[in-house]
């Protein structure tokens, strides 16, 4: 593997301790060009991680805590009259970093919400007729609450489908909770952290993970995924191409986190709870976490070729 | 496996469809207890409520099992039994509960599909039957297969279906037939309108309001002209004044034909009438079935005719018929009810005054009715207690059976031997099939009078007032506005040629589907070129057909699982799984060669130098696009070489 890529991977690990699977699959994210929606309850680390990454990549870092009264202005930015040369001046909102941690999205309204959305899409934002782009590389790192909490917009399907991934951290396991107990509080070690990887590297790399290579076989295995989630009774709709796309530029990317150049099934198996567990939806019980169990019964259901 | 409410939806649809031609026949209250019943399984299904008690499902069983009892007075026979079958089906799905519940519905399902021929036969009904079928079979794929969506369930079925064809063709064709119908029972009374023995004003003109088909009829030579073709039906003899009769013939001599010309032969298919007689040109002298020929030349089977009857047979067109006939018969040809029609009495007499021959006097009669302005109707004035007279002098309106009914009684009034002669006149040509159709429309009666030396001569009355009756059909003979059945007006030409089309498809499925008999089933297999057709041999042929086609369907299943493993990279790799299942080390379908070769290290840690060599080659060769002669050979000896 490319040694800053495993000098990342070390040093976040010291920080976000019991998660190896998470911190390789927001990597794996990051390195797809995809964006990553984290749901979990709060204080299970999805701040810290977010702050880890972009330390660790270098990267300019902006924390965007959504509440219900947000407005898109408060993303984008606003233009503010200068009474000096007697015209209007835009200042940049938030969204103006490389790397944006939109913490509790689902908290906004839906409002403000497809004002990030449609950001992180278009890679560009347009205020007042005039049109500037984003930062390259550009990461958004969304959290959501549990959708059965008080006071939460969910984000319609729709919207969903605009993150590569969506992952859970979950509470960590008794080891690595004590090593979190007995260490030192986190923030400072976040504060001392020093950037293992340019920008320039970064985006090499996210180059190069998209010549990994990819056989008819493994090509195969994917069109008979989506075709068992198209067919199956199971779900309320198939997967759609776009989702096999996203598929398959994440395994592409894993299999690089991995150190090989070609795309093997278990990349697939690896990526797909994260890329397909939000996008697909039981028809017998609609509770959002269901989607892990879906993912891997699909897995399970669908023979390699 | 689950029983999902897709799965019971498909159940209800099955039992419907199934059951849905059967309402016809079923009492009202049966088949709103049985719609009933699974609208109330499909609500629970809807809202997953669980089943009704058993307790319950008993007592709606013998209740209504016994309103069934008491509604037929009987719980055996046909018409019980289907009415049975579709409320126990109905039940059964209340309390389903087990695979093997859901299994015999689907056997039930089938078998009320057969149950359905017992009414009908016809080409909708079979494809109708192939719908439920389908329906039957995408939901016993769902049964087997769980979460599959409507559409591959259907193709599935579909599939499974078009494999029967074949199959179902050899057990169709070779299967040893028996004598009698395909279908139905033996007493099965087909109560259809058609020509009775009896005829009154008025019979005949309701049976022209039918465009049932009674019978079809192939000419092997050239077809005679219209005008000739009267199809000999029952012979009339006793009259009491209103009705004509058969009568007992007063003779056991055999009918005799001299003088005869060519012969025409031709083909009957006969529609089931449940009466004696069949049909053959005037005058019939051979016919292919077991029948008599009556002394009046009126052929009759056996036994009712309660199937679709087919027969081959010969006639003259031109012919002395009985040139002697024994005074018994004579004097029944001129019997006349006393008292009756004096006016007609009177004119006869006068006749018999005035000419000699009994040729003038039949000729003065068709003159009289020519003459004296009467008209041909299908709506005739209703006749008092003197039905000739009254005909004759004063409404001077009728249809056939007024004509030939008072002709034959001025006959015998003025002493020439006369009979009524019913049965069916003229036709429809199909040009698609090359048969005429003759429906009930067609039904006719005319008159035979005694010539001597010129033996029994066949008068039309009716032609005599409406020659077009007998040349172009009854549409030419009767005004447009006349109350006639759709076939028999002049529909447009389109609909017209749709009609007689369908009517040729129709005809060639009761040739070979229906009326598949033994006789059919030698002559085609002779055709097929098969020798000293036994049973034996038939089944013979029939298990190798049979065989053939399974290992045929074998083999295109096989070939298919043989291309999947064409890839020679994907066969060493399976030969590799193969050794490894057989020390338990089952490769499970998802698992990828990354994942497997973990376990199996973990399980056999002294097959690890082996095995990773092999899963590298192999994610190589297959996933990393090495495509190189020499990487795939060491694959393959390396697979080889392989042991535990």
């Amino acid at each position: 593997m490319n040694p800053s890529l495993q000098n990342v991977i070390t040093q976040t690990e010291q920080v976000i301790l019991g998660k190896p699977r998470q911190i390789r699959l927001a990597l794996t994210c990051l390195l797809a060009r995809g964006h990553l929606l984290i749901e979990d309850l709060p204080g299970v680390g999805k701040t810290t991680l977010a702050h880890v990454l972009a330390k660790t990549l270098g990267l300019q870092f902006q924390r965007i805590q959504f509440t219900s009264d947000m407005l898109p202005a408060d993303i984008l930015g606003v233009s503010v009259y200068q009474r000096e040369s007697g015209d209007f001046k835009f200042h940049a909102g938030p969204i103006f970093a490389q790397m944006i941690l939109a913490d509790e999205v689902n908290r906004a309204t839906p409002k403000t919400q497809s004002a990030l959305l449609e950001a992180m899409e278009e890679q560009q934002v347009t205020s007042e007729g005039e049109t500037r782009p984003l930062p390259a590389p550009f990461f958004v790192i969304a959290t959501q609450n549990p959708t059965n909490q008080i006071g939460t917009f969910p984000l319609p399907e729709s919207q969903l489908d605009r993150f590569l991934m969506r992952i859970e951290l979950g509470y960590p396991d008794a080891q690595a909770e004590r090593g979190l107990l007995s260490g030192v509080d986190r923030r400072d070690i976040v504060a001392q952290l020093t950037p293992q990887m340019t920008t320039a590297e970064l985006m090499a790399l996210q180059q190069q993970a998209r010549q990994v290579f990819v056989s008819p076989a493994l090509l195969d295995y994917v069109q008979a995924i989506l075709r068992h989630t198209r067919e199956s009774a199971r779900y309320v709709h198939g997967l759609s191409p776009r989702a096999g796309l996203s598929l398959l530029a994440a395994a592409r990317a894993w299999a690089l986190l991995d150190g090989r150049n070609a795309v093997i099934p278990e990349d697939i198996q690896a990526v797909l709870p994260g890329v397909a567990s939000h996008r697909l939806q039981s028809v017998q019980d609609t509770q959002a976490s269901d989607g892990d169990k879906l993912a891997r019964e699909l897995i399970e259901a669908v023979a390699i070729p | 496996m689950k029983l999902t409410a897709p799965l019971i939806y498909g159940f209800i649809a099955s039992i419907l469809l199934v059951s849905a031609p059967h309402t016809e026949h079923l009492p009202i209250w049966v088949s709103t207890i049985c719609v009933a019943l699974l609208g109330w399984r499909g609500y629970l299904a809807y809202s997953g409520t669980p089943l009704p008690s058993r307790w319950l499902l008993l007592l709606i069983t013998i209740a209504g099992v016994a309103a069934i009892g008491i509604g037929f007075h009987s719980l055996f026979g046909r018409e019980v039994g289907v009415t049975l079958l579709i409320l126990l089906a109905s039940l059964k799905l209340l309390e389903l509960k087990a695979v093997r519940d859901a299994t015999v519905l689907i056997y039930l399902s089938c078998f009320i599909i057969i149950t359905n021929f017992f009414y009908s036969q016809s080409i909708p009904t079979a494809l109708f039957m192939l719908l439920s079928l389908v329906v039957i079979l995408a939901t016993w794929v769902n049964l087997q297969t769980g979460s599959l969506a409507l559409k591959p369930r259907l193709r599935i079925a579909g599939l499974l279906l078009l494999q029967a064809i074949p199959l179902s063709l050899i057990l169709f064709v070779l299967f040893p037939r028996i004598q009698g119908p395909l279908w139905g029972m033996p007493q099965d009374a087909y109560a259809k309108s058609g020509l009775s023995d009896t005829m009154s004003p008025g019979s005949m003109s309701k049976l022209s309001l039918s465009d049932e088909v009674a019978f079809r009829a192939t000419f092997s030579g050239t077809a005679p002209m219209r005008a000739q073709m009267y199809w000999r039906g029952p012979v009339l003899w006793d009259f009491d004044g209103t009705t004509w009769k058969r009568g007992q013939n007063a003779t056991l001599q055999k009918p005799m034909l001299s003088d005869v010309g060519t012969p025409v032969d031709y083909t009957v298919t006969l529609e089931p009438h449940n009466k004696l007689w069949l049909f053959a040109l005037d005058m019939p002298s051979n016919i292919s079935v077991a029948a008599d020929m009556a002394p009046d030349f009126q052929l009759l089977s056996r036994t009712p005719v309660n199937a679709r009857l087919r027969y081959n047979a010969r006639s003259q067109l031109s012919y002395r018929a009985n040139l002697s006939e024994p005074p018994q018969q004579m004097k029944r040809a001129l019997d006349l009810p006393r008292g009756y029609n004096p006016k007609a009495l009177q004119l006869a007499a006068e006749w018999r005054a005035k000419n000699v021959s009994d040729e003038a006097i039949a000729n003065t009669a068709l003159r009289y009715f020519n003459q004296n302005n009467f008209s041909y109707t299908l709506e005739p004035p209703l006749l008092g207690t003197h039905s000739v007279d009254d005909f004759l002098f004063t409404t001077k309106q009728g249809f056939c059976e007024h004509y030939a009914s008072s002709f034959v009684f001025l006959m015998r009034a003025a002493g020439v031997p006369a009979r009524v002669v019913t049965g069916y006149q003229g036709g429809e040509y199909n040009e698609l099939g090359g048969y005429y159709i003759l429906r009930q429309a067609d039904a006719h009666a005319w008159t035979e009078v005694w010539l001597k030396d010129r033996g029994w001569v066949r008068v039309d009355p009716t032609a005599a007032i409406s020659p077009a009756r007998i040349q172009s059909g009854l549409s030419a003979a009767l005004p447009d506005n006349a109350a006639l059945p759709f076939m028999a007006r002049n529909p447009p030409q389109w609909m017209r040629e749709l009609r007689l089309n369908w009517d040729a498809l129709a005809n060639q499925w009761n040739q070979w589907v229906l009326g598949y008999n033994p006789e059919r089933q030698f002559a085609l297999l002779t055709r097929l070129g098969m020798e000293e057709i036994t049973w034996q041999k038939m089944v013979m042929n029939m298990a190798a057909g049979m065989s053939l086609l399974v290992g045929i369907f074998t083999l295109i299943l096989l070939r298919r699982l043989v291309v999947r493993q064409s890839d020679p990279v994907q066969a060493a790799w399976l030969k590799v799984c193969k050794k490894l299942s057989k020390a338990g080390l089952v490769r499970a379908p998802h698992e990828g060669p990354e994942d497997f070769t973990v376990r199996v290290i973990v399980a056999r840690p002294q097959l690890a130098e082996p095995m990773k060599d092999i899963a590298t080659r192999y994610t190589n060769l297959r996933y990393a696009g090495a495509d190189d002669e020499s990487a795939l050979r060491a694959f393959k000896d390396a697979a080889k070489s392989f042991k535990l």
